[in-house]
C-alpha cells in the first residue's frame, strides 16, 4: 500500500515498538503531525519546550531501557534539542531524534527555519542521517534504532526534509539490519576474562569501580552476584548508583569529587581496580598522576575508546559488561578453593575499609531550627515507595541525593552525569512518569535548575503525570556559591537568586498543588501531603542557605586530599 | 611522532566532516589529508598524516574505528607502507636560472608541465621528504606557487588491505 513519507515514519516507530513520543509541531513536521492525528498506536506528549521534550525522551529511555523518541521541527525546534541530545550523548542514552528539515531543494539556501542540524549535532550524536528519498525511510529508521541501542548506546538524529514527508512510497520494514562498518564487540574475549579472574584472585585489596555501563547494560544482577560471591567491595560513580545495593555491607557508596571518604581511600590504597562500565572521568579520578598509585587496573567496557583514554590499564576487556561479568561468575565457580583462600587473604582489607567507613561516614550536622537538605533527602527515602524513580537536576541537591539516598536498584536514579545539565530533572521525571504511570516519580531539584524547565508543569498537569517536584530552595546557585566560598574568598558573584519565588502560587497557576516547609518539623508532613496527592505537586523546602556538599576533593587535587569539614 | 593512517570509509553523506570534526573536536592534528573513491563501489579511502605520542595515536585509531561509517583503519607507522605525494610547483625561470631549474627537475625525475618565458610549472612525485628536498632547492630561485596533494600510502607486499 502506498503512503506518504510522514506515515511511513510513524509505521517505522510502531514497528520498533515505540508507544510514546515527545515532540513539538512546526512548519517542517506538520505532515508528521497530520498523520499522527489519526494514528492511535502512538501516544504523543506535547512538552512546552523542545529541550524538555528531548530530556523527557531521555528520562523515558533511562527508566525503561528502551530507545526514547523525540520530534522537533527544523531550525529553532532542532537547535532547542541540542542540549538534551548532548546530555544523552555524554551519558550514553539510546535515543532517536527526528527533526524536520526544509524541502531538499531548499537545503543550503538559508531558507526559513533552516539550520544544518546534522552539522550542529555531529559531535554530540552517535550517528545521524539525512533522509533524501522516501524509499530510504524504513532502512534509515531501522539503522537509527539499531545504532542507538547497540554497543555503547547513544542518541541518533534523523533529519527528515518536508518534501520527503509528502512523497508517496511503499512501506516495508526490514527484518534485520547489516552495517558492515559497525560491528560492536559484545562478547568479552574468554582468555582475557580468564586472566582477569586470575588477577582478581591474586589481589589482596581489590575494588570494583562501577559505572553507568552496568545500569545501561542491565548487568546489576551479575555484578551483585560476583561482588557478593568473592566479597569484593564496590564503589559506584554517580551514573552507577543503583547498580549495586547502596545498603549492602560491601557498598562503599559513590567515589570521586563528592564521594565517600572510604571509597576514595579504598581506590588510593587498592592493589587491583576492576573498572566495570565506567570511564575514569576527571570527577572520579581527581589528579591523574596520583590516582590509584598502587593498583593494577582491569577495565571492562563495550567502548574501546574508553579504555586507556585517561589512565593506564593492565588488562582491557572489550565487551558487553553483562556478558563479561557472567563469564567471570562461571570462571570463578570453577576455582572454588582459590576463592576461599582469596576471601581469607582479604580480611585485613575489609578491616581497613570498615575503619575508613567509621572514621568519616557521609554525615551532616543536624539542626532543629533550619531544614538541612540532607535531612529532606533522608526523609524522602524513608517515606517514598520502594520502587520510586528519582530524577535530579544538577548541583548541590544532586550530590546530596547521591550521598544520602541509598539507591538499591538500577534505573531508579535519572541524573545528568556527564554533561551536568541544569534543567534536566523535571522533564526527565516527566518522561519516566509517562513510561510508568503507576510508579512514584520524584524529581529533586534546586531553585536554580527547576526554573530552567519550569514550564513543563503545564505538561505534567495536562497529561496527568503526577510527578512529585521537590525543590531544595536556598535562593542560591548553591554549588557555584560553594566554590566561591571555598576558593574565591566568598565573592558571591551572580550566584544569589535574590527574587524569592512563591512556588505555591506557581503550582496553583499551573493547576497543581504546592506545599511549603520552612522548619525541620514540617518536613515529614509536607512530604506526606505531597505523596498523598493524586496529581503533580511541588514540595518546597527552605533549606539552610550556606550548607555545603562535603566531603569534597578540590579540582585538581588527589582523591585522598579530601576537604572533610569546612 | 608523525604517523600515516589509511581510513576506509563508506562513501556516505557527510563522512569527510565526521572524520575532520573528530580530529578538531578532540584536539588531534592533521598534517595532511587526501581522499578519493576506491575500486570498490561505495568505499572511499582517506590518507591522514597526523602526529602524537602512542597514547594519542591509540585514541585516534579507536575514535576513528568508532565512527559508524569507518570500515577499517590502517596505521602505517612502522614502515609497512609506501608513501607518495605529488606537488605542482610554479617557479620563476628567467635567463640564467632556467637551466638550473631544468637540472633540478632532471635530478628529481620531475616533469615540466607548463612553460612560459618567465616560468616553469613542475610536477614532482615522491615521498614527502623528496618533495621537501626539491622545494628547498627551488625556493632560492623564486617559488611562485605550490600545491601538494598530501600523502597517499599503500601497504607493501602482495596482500591487499583486506589481508
Amino acid at each position: 500500500m502506498k503512503m506518504n513519507g510522514a506515515r511511513i515514519m510513524l509505521e517505522c516507530l510502531k514497528k520498533e515498538g515505540v508507544d510514546t513520543v515527545f515532540g513539538y509541531p512546526g512548519g517542517t513536521v506538520i505532515n508528521i503531525y497530520d498523520e499522527l492525528f489519526s494514528f492511535k498506536e502512538i501516544r504523543h506528549i506535547l512538552p512546552r519546550h523542545e529541550q524538555a521534550g528531548t530530556h523527557a525522551a531521555d528520562g523515558y529511555a533511562r527508566a525503561t531501557g528502551k530507545v526514547g523518541v523525540a520530534i522537533a521541527t527544523s531550525g529553532p525546534g532542532a537547535t532547542n534539542t541540542v542540549t538534551a541530545i548532548a546530555t544523552a550523548y555524554m551519558d550514553s542514552i539510546p535515543m532517536v531524534i527526528v527533526t524536520g528539515q526544509v524541502p531538499t531543494a531548499l537545503i543550503g539556501n538559508d531558507a526559513f527555519q533552516e539550520v544544518d542540524i546534522i552539522g550542529i549535532t555531529r559531535p554530540c550524536t552517535k550517528h545521524s542521517f539525512l533522509i533524501r528519498d522516501v524509499k530510504d525511510i524504513a532502512t534509515i529508521m531501522k539503522k537509527a534504532f539499531y545504532i542507538a541501542r547497540t554497543g555503547r548506546p547513544g542518541p541518533v538524529l534523523v533529519d527528515f526534509p518536508k518534501d520527503i514527508q509528502v512523497a508517496m512510497g511503499e512501506f516495508s520494514y526490514p527484518d534485520s539490519v547489516e552495517i558492515r562498518s559497525y560491528k560492536p564487540t559484545v562478547e568479552g574475549h574468554p582468555r582475557q576474562v580468564e586472566k582477569a579472574c586470575k588477577m582478581i584472585l591474586e589481589a589482596h585489596k581489590p575494588v570494583l569501580y562501577v559505572g553507568g555501563g552496568v545500569v545501561l547494560g542491565d548487568a546489576s544482577e551479575q555484578l551483585t552476584v560476583l561482588a557478593r560471591k568473592l566479597g569484593i567491595p564496590v564503589t559506584t560513580t554517580l551514573m552507577g548508583l543503583g547498580s549495586f545495593p547502596g545498603d549492602d555491607p560491601l557498598s562503599l557508596g559513590m567515589l570521586g569529587m563528592h564521594g565517600a571518604y572510604c571509597a576514595n581511600m579504598a581506590m588510593t590504597h587498592s592493589d587491583l581496580i576492576i573498572a566495570v562500565g565506567s570511564r575514569f572521568d576527571d570527577r572520579v579520578t581527581g589528579k591523574l598522576a596520583t590516582f590509584a598509585p598502587h593498583a593494577k587496573i582491569i577495565h571492562i567496557d563495550v567502548d574501546p575508546t574508553s579504555i586507556k583514554k585517561n589512565v593506564r590499564v593492565d588488562l582491557p576487556i572489550v565487551g558487553d559488561v553483562k556478558d563479561v561479568l557472567a563469564q567471570m561468575i562461571k570462571f570463578t565457580d570453577k576455582m572454588k578453593d582459590k576463592t576461599v583462600e582469596f576471601a581469607a587473604a582479604m580480611e585485613p582489607w575489609h578491616e581497613d575499609i570498615s575503619a575508613w567507613k567509621d572514621k568519616h561516614p557521609i554525615s551532616y550536622k543536624s539542626s532543629t531550627t533550619t531544614i538541612k537538605p540532607q535531612f529532606v533527602i533522608q526523609k524522602l527515602r524513608e517515606l517514598c515507595d520502594e520502587n520510586a524513580i528519582i530524577s535530579t537536576d544538577v548541583g548541590q541537591h544532586q550530590m546530596w541525593t547521591a550521598q544520602f539516598f541509598k539507591f538499591n536498584s538500577p534505573r531508579t536514579l535519572l541524573t545528568s552525569g556527564g554533561l551536568g545539565t541544569m534543567g534536566y530533572g523535571l522533564p526527565a521525571a516527566m518522561g519516566a512518569q509517562a513510561a510508568f504511570p503507576g510508579r512514584q516519580v520524584i524529581t529533586i531539584c534546586g531553585d536554580g535548575g527547576v526554573q530552567m524547565n519550569i514550564q513543563e508543569m503545564a505538561t505534567l498537569v495536562q497529561n496527568k503525570l503526577p510527578v512529585k517536584i521537590v525543590i531544595l530552595n536556598n535562593n542560591f546557585l548553591g554549588m557555584v556559591r560553594q566554590w566561591q566560598e571555598l576558593f574565591f574568598d566568598k565573592r558571591y558573584s551572580q550566584t544569589c537568586m535574590e527574587l524569592p519565588i512563591d512556588y505555591i502560587k506557581l503550582a496553583d497557576a499551573y493547576g497543581a498543588k504546592g506545599f511549603l516547609a520552612t522548619k525541620p518539623d514540617e518536613v515529614e508532613k509536607v512530604i506526606k501531603q505531597g505523596f498523598a496527592e493524586k496529581g503533580p505537586v511541588i514540595m518546597e523546602f527552605k533549606i539552610a542557605r550556606e550548607e555545603k556538599v562535603l566531603p569534597m576533593v578540590p579540582a585538581g587535587a588527589s582523591l585522598n586530599e579530601m576537604v572533610l569539614n569546612a | 611522532m608523525q604517523h600515516t593512517i589509511s581510513v576506509m570509509v563508506e562513501n556516505e553523506f557527510g563522512v569527510l566532516s565526521r572524520v575532520a570534526s573528530l580530529f578538531s573536536g578532540r584536539g588531534f592534528n592533521i598534517d595532511s589529508l587526501s581522499v578519493a573513491p576506491t575500486n570498490e563501489e561505495g568505499l572511499s579511502r582517506m590518507t591522514i598524516v597526523t602526529r602524537g605520542d602512542d597514547k594519542v595515536l591509540e585514541q585516534i585509531n579507536k575514535q576513528l574505528n568508532k565512527l559508524i561509517d569507518v570500515l577499517k583503519v590502517i596505521d602505517f607507522t612502522d614502515g609497512s607502507g609506501i608513501e607518495r605525494e605529488m606537488a605542482l610547483i610554479k617557479v620563476t625561470a628567467e635567463d640564467e636560472s632556467r637551466a638550473e631549474v631544468l637540472r633540478i627537475v632532471d635530478i628529481f625525475r620531475a616533469k615540466i608541465i607548463d612553460v612560459t618565458p618567465k616560468s616553469y610549472t613542475i610536477e614532482a612525485t615522491g615521498n614527502p621528504l623528496k618533495i621537501d628536498a626539491i622545494l628547498d632547492l627551488l625556493r632560492p630561485l623564486g617559488l611562485k606557487e605550490l600545491v601538494r596533494t598530501g600523502s597517499v600510502t599503500i601497504g607493501r607486499g602482495a596482500k591487499g588491505w583486506k589481508g
